[in-house]
């Protein structure tokens, strides 16, 4: 009757219905199955006396997918009563079913997800393929949003408030094992045979089941006579949401307050709480970040999006690694974990054993907190090669250089290297400050030469930024993005520029808080405002990490390569405080004793009671919106001129970077998804107010002027 | 002519150690407020269906406390249950707003005569027993970001610059004092024993103070919100007050108001009726003030109450001969001080709730009692009572003896 759910009724009167969205590759809640359910309920509710009972099932790879993103992206707040019909009307068709009479069976033959998982969690009984590729959960809180097709309800009504807390405002998925444990579901079954045997099962044994929720004197897990949890633990919940988020994501907070507001009142109540709480969610301007930058964009970097057309497919044999300190280590053990063999290589076999030690050391940590087993460690351990000798990276295919930031010792490595190259294999650099063109020149063949460039801790960070030289071919930016998505981690592409993209958009962060110290702004103003914009630290706090005097002799090397190449030398009010901090004060950040903090080697660190006498600029009256403002637009601002230079080519290496790269915060969805959040033409108002008042750093740069004139957006 | 609203007398309990051992733990809370009722009755001779309201204040009206406890009471003394009865509500400046409430009654010339008081068994009902609204609703603490009490006087005494040993020694001399004044009887006037079924006494002076104190012992207290603060409220006070770097954490269970038992009641009139019944008034009520303020620092709102009504009754801080400013915690006090100006010499001179105990409830009425029995010792005239209250509240009065 429609074709996207299937009917079929057997000579058991068992009804089998398989969702198989036509023009689809996934299920997914839009329009389209929406009727399709609509109509397949009223057949279910006309022929119910001939039905024994009903399996729901998909002939996709998955059961389903989720809600309808695009929609939702779309959704705006005059359709707040739109969206809230809909879904009011998607949970009423889930509710027939649920109390229609037959019991109604979910066989989960692949990967159900959110709303996927919300029509799982209305069936009477869930049973799952045994497969650990397939997930189950409930993420929509990653996404700004929360489960609006009664996964709330239900989930609360099942687990009772306490354990249904953490699946529905952190987001878990989980494989079929974990679900079944979390008793999510009522079994597991090896293949899609058995899967159908153990719906018909239960149906046969259940002829008129009833959920748990619709029993009579149904009591709520885990409530107590006068609260829906334990009080302690009801009053202690938001605390540890606040101070982790806060307040900047509405979509935990809404989550939390959906259960703990759905578990106090009936059924049909709560569903509409969920359901308002879903609107509130679907048309705020945060949820727009979320789903267009980390799942949009995201998945276009997955899909390849960008690649050099043409190149086929590849992937990296044999690494090596030059360099065996905290960096080369750390990409030693990223390719290991992912079963890639490493030579890793340093200026003797004692140096590079002592870097594999360090990754020993990382896995033992891993192991300890069980998040790793021995054997698992061994084989880790056994796929890397320390040595001090050259020649045994011969063969190697990818060879990438972390050795000292100096050119010259860069030329060395990499010229030594590419003689030990397998044919047709490539050179990587991972420097984060020297340009990659001049890197490539030591090598003979430029075009087989790439920044790789990690994050520290390597193992941990997921974003590589790839940088292009002016000769890197596209075959060679192909197998460089080939090899970041073999290390699970996410690429993005970068021209080679002072800084590449990631450094000058931090740069711009921490400068600026060193423009309002030399304002006389108080030093706990600044780190207070960057973290209640959702910065992890502050301006001040990061420069004591990465070294005051580290910087200012980068700026002296920018100095002369600038005067050498007859460019202006950009100026910034924040180098006076940090030559001040690390040349006259000798107070260059952690490692040198101390910085804008002081480090008691008894107690936590405190900001240095110095800093008011040192910088009393006498502008400290500028207002903390205005802080605030100013640590995320100069970012912005920033990145809309790597856009204009063609530093980047679109939007989503901008996003992805700044969030997963520098801890621009995640609510904005990135810098340039920021300023479309802001609106251009508000955005560019702002920046112009922010020049008049503190610099013309953040004069609007001509590209927003343009686009914010032309209605456009950064895509 | 406005009808002037008379304090004919005030009396109170002693205060019990709010805990299991405490003397009026084995009191209800009903009971308490019903012997001191008799009792007031006892002491004036009292007509009790000329009585028009028992206004009575109580923070945790729930469980012992709940229902309407000033009815209940009334009706357990054996008042004539002509009597209405009304429980209020604004935190820890309740007593101080019943009384508030009937002299404004009792000045709009809608009542004659009034009973205002509060009650407050905290060995029984426990301060957070049961759920509050902000408990079963996330969305409100999301939406206004509080932090608990005890973390707001941390936060002011920081932004104060008001060290441990600041406060500390705050608390010292409240000990000090609240000692002497008990050794001198400075308290008998107002004080009614708590009486069993037998007329036997079960308590007939106040029992928290602590005569020994020392800034040594002092010291060696642990802060009593340091972990709250390390749970994440220091995050919101920080992200509230972000000039500041970090909280310190000065407060502790030795410069905090103490937990404890009590209720307090006064009568209030107008001068027709208190020559009709033959009651000789003490005092009368010159003006009253409630206001909130910001609510995360929560307990700065004393003094823009005390202003209020010092501006109703056209008087200026030095006019006022004393204080009476409720130690919820010492900080509170530091900063009233600060910000009015004010010598140690007028302020809470027979020590406060830091010493004698705070019993939420009952505390604002009973500071009414202490300063009008201290104006009347020394021959003074005007005083001033003032109060913080949770969520940024205060409340405020001024008195006149007669």
């Amino acid at each position: 009757m429609t074709e996207a759910i299937r009917y079929e009724r057997d000579e058991q009167r068992i009804v089998t219905l398989t969702i198989d969205m036509p023009g689809q590759s996934a299920n997914t809640m839009n329009p389209a199955f929406r009727a399709a359910l609509a109509a397949t309920v009223g057949r279910l509710t006309a022929e119910k006396n001939d039905i024994a009972g009903v399996i729901l099932t998909s002939a996709k790879k998955t059961f389903f997918a989720g809600g309808d993103l695009n929609h939702l992206l779309a959704a705006r707040p005059e359709d707040a009563a739109a969206l809230f019909e809909r879904a009011q009307g998607m949970k009423a068709l889930l509710r027939r079913l649920e109390t229609l009479g037959p019991p109604v069976v979910a066989a989960l033959n692949g990967t159900a997800l959110g709303g996927g998982f919300e029509i799982a969690l209305a069936c009477h009984a869930r049973f799952v393929l045994d497969d650990a590729a397939i997930a189950l959960g409930l993420p929509e809180a990653n996404l700004g949003l929360l489960p609006g097709g009664g996964g709330v309800v239900r989930l609360v009504r099942l687990l009772g408030v306490e354990a249904a807390m953490p699946l529905i405002v952190e987001g878990p998925t989980f494989d079929p094992g974990r679900a079944l444990a979390l008793k999510l579901v009522d079994g597991l079954a090896p293949d899609l045979n058995a899967l159908r045997a153990r719906a018909r099962e239960w149906i046969a044994a259940n002829p008129q089941p009833q959920q748990p929720w619709d029993r009579k004197g149904f009591r709520l897990p885990g409530s107590t006579a006068n609260a829906v949890a334990p009080l302690a633990w009801l009053r202690s919940a938001p605390l540890a949401l606040m101070a982790k988020h806060r307040g900047l994501y509405p979509a935990p907070e809404a989550a939390m307050s959906a259960v703990v507001e759905c578990a106090a009142v009936d059924f049909d109540t709560a569903s509409r709480i969920e359901s308002r709480y879903l609107v509130q969610l679907a048309t705020h301007p945060v949820s727009k970040n979320l789903i267009t930058t980390f799942f949009f964009q995201m998945n276009e970097i997955k899909n390849g999006k960008g690649r050099p057309e043409g190149q086929p497919p590849s992937a990296v044999q044999r690494l090596g690694v030059l360099g065996a300190g905290m960096m080369g280590a750390g990409i030693a053990l990223a390719a290991a974990q992912r079963g890639l063999p490493v030579v890793l290589k340093d200026v003797s076999a004692e140096a590079a054993q002592q870097g594999k030690a360090r990754i020993g050391k990382t896995l033992a940590r891993l192991v300890e907190k069980a998040r790793l087993d021995a054997e698992r460690m061994a084989l880790t351990l056994a796929l890397i090669q320390p040595t001090g000798d050259a020649g045994e990276l011969q063969g190697c295919d990818l060879i990438i250089e972390s050795v000292f930031e100096k050119r010259d010792v860069k030329a060395q490595a990499t010229a030594e290297a590419e003689a030990m190259l397998a044919p047709g294999g490539f050179i990587g650099s991972n420097t984060s400050t020297l340009p990659i063109t001049g890197l490539a020149a030591a090598v003979a063949r430029p075009g087989h030469f790439i920044g790789i460039h990690f994050f520290s801790p390597v193992d941990r960070m997921p974003l590589v930024e790839i940088i292009k030289g002016r000769q890197t071919s596209p075959q060679t930016l192909a197998r460089a993005l080939d090899f970041v998505q073999q290390l699970k981690k996410t690429p993005i592409v970068v021209d080679d520029s002072r800084g590449f993209y990631t450094s000058r958009v931090f740069g711009t962060f921490t400068k600026e808080g060193a423009a309002m110290l030399a304002e006389g702004v108080a030093a706990a103003r600044i780190e207070n405002a960057a973290l209640a914009v959702g910065m992890p630290v502050g301006p001040l706090a990061v420069m004591d990490e990465t070294s005051m005097a580290l910087s200012w002799s980068v700026r002296q090397q920018t100095i002369a390569d600038l005067a050498a190449e007859g460019l202006p030398l950009p100026q910034h009010p924040g180098w006076d405080v940090i030559r001040t901090m690390a040349v006259d004060l000798k107070r260059p950040g952690r490692a040198g004793g101390g910085g804008f903090y002081d480090y008691p080697e008894d107690g936590r660190k405190r900001l240095w009671p110095g800093l008011a006498d040192v910088f009393s600029g006498g502008g400290g009256g500028a207002p903390d919106a205005d802080l605030r403002d100013r640590l995320l637009y100069v970012q912005a601002i920033e990145s809309i001129r790597c856009l204009e230079e063609g530093v980047i080519e679109a939007a989503r290496h901008a996003n992805v970077g700044s969030v997963l790269g520098i801890g621009f915060p995640r609510w904005t969805g990135g810098t340039l998804q920021y300023v479309n959040s802001v609106g251009l033409k508000a955005f560019a108002q702002r920046a112009a107010e922010l020049a008049r008042r503190y610099g013309e750093r953040f004069e609007p740069p001509k590209r927003l002027l343009s686009m914010a004139e032309r209605g456009e957006r950064f895509v | 002519m406005t009808t002037e609203a008379l304090i004919f007398d005030a009396v109170r309990t002693p205060r019990g150690r709010g805990r299991a051992d405490g003397s009026l733990h084995e009191v209800n809370p009903v009971g308490l407020l019903a012997g001191l009722m008799r009792g007031l009755q006892r002491r004036l001779d009292l007509d009790t269906a000329q009585v028009e309201d028992a206004l009575i204040g109580c923070v945790q009206p729930h469980g012992e406390q709940g229902a309407v406890i000033a009815k209940l009471a009334a009706l357990a003394a054996g008042w004539h249950w002509r009597v209405p009865g009304l429980q209020l509500n604004r935190y820890c400046g309740s007593g101080l707003e019943a009384a508030n409430l009937a002299a404004a009654k009792v000045r709009a010339g809608w009542s004659d005569l009034v009973v205002a008081g509060g009650v407050e068994s905290m060995s029984r009902v426990a301060m957070g027993a049961a759920p509050s609204a902000r408990d079963n609703s996330p969305a409100l603490n999301f939406q206004l970001r509080l932090v608990p009490q005890g973390v707001s006087a941390d936060l002011m005494a920081t932004l104060d610059g008001h060290t441990r040993d600041a406060l500390d020694r705050y608390a010292l001399q409240s000990q000090q004092r609240a000692a002497a004044a008990r050794a001198e009887g400075r308290f008998s006037r107002s004080l009614l024993p708590v009486e069993d079924i037998n007329g036997l006494t079960i308590l007939a002076e106040d029992e928290f103070i602590r005569p020994d104190t020392t800034l040594e012992g002092l010291a060696r207290l642990k802060p009593s919100f340091a972990a709250m603060g390390e749970a994440g409220f220091d995050a919101l006070a920080v992200a509230a007050y972000p000039q500041l770097e970090r909280i310190e954490h000065g407060h502790t269970p030795g410069n905090s108001s103490g937990i404890v038992d009590g209720a307090a009641l006064m009568l209030v009139g107008s001068e027709a009726k208190g020559r009709a019944l033959g009651l000789t008034p003490r005092a009368r009520i010159v003006s009253v003030a409630a206001v909130g303020s910001e609510p995360v620092i929560m307990l700065d709102a004393p003094a823009p109450a005390a202003r209020i009504a010092l501006a109703k009754a056209g008087l200026a801080p030095e006019d006022i001969d004393l204080y009476e400013v409720n130690e919820a915690f010492a900080t509170v006090v530091l900063r009233f001080m600060r910000e009015l100006k004010l010598p140690p010499e007028k302020v809470n001179v027979n020590g406060g709730a830091i010493a004698l105990g705070h019993p939420l409830g009952a505390t604002g009425c009973m500071l009414v009692g202490t300063l009008l029995d201290e104006l009347e010792r020394r021959g003074l005239t005007r005083g001033m009572v003032v109060l913080c209250a949770a969520d940024g509240m205060g409340v405020a009065t001024i008195i006149e003896r007669l």
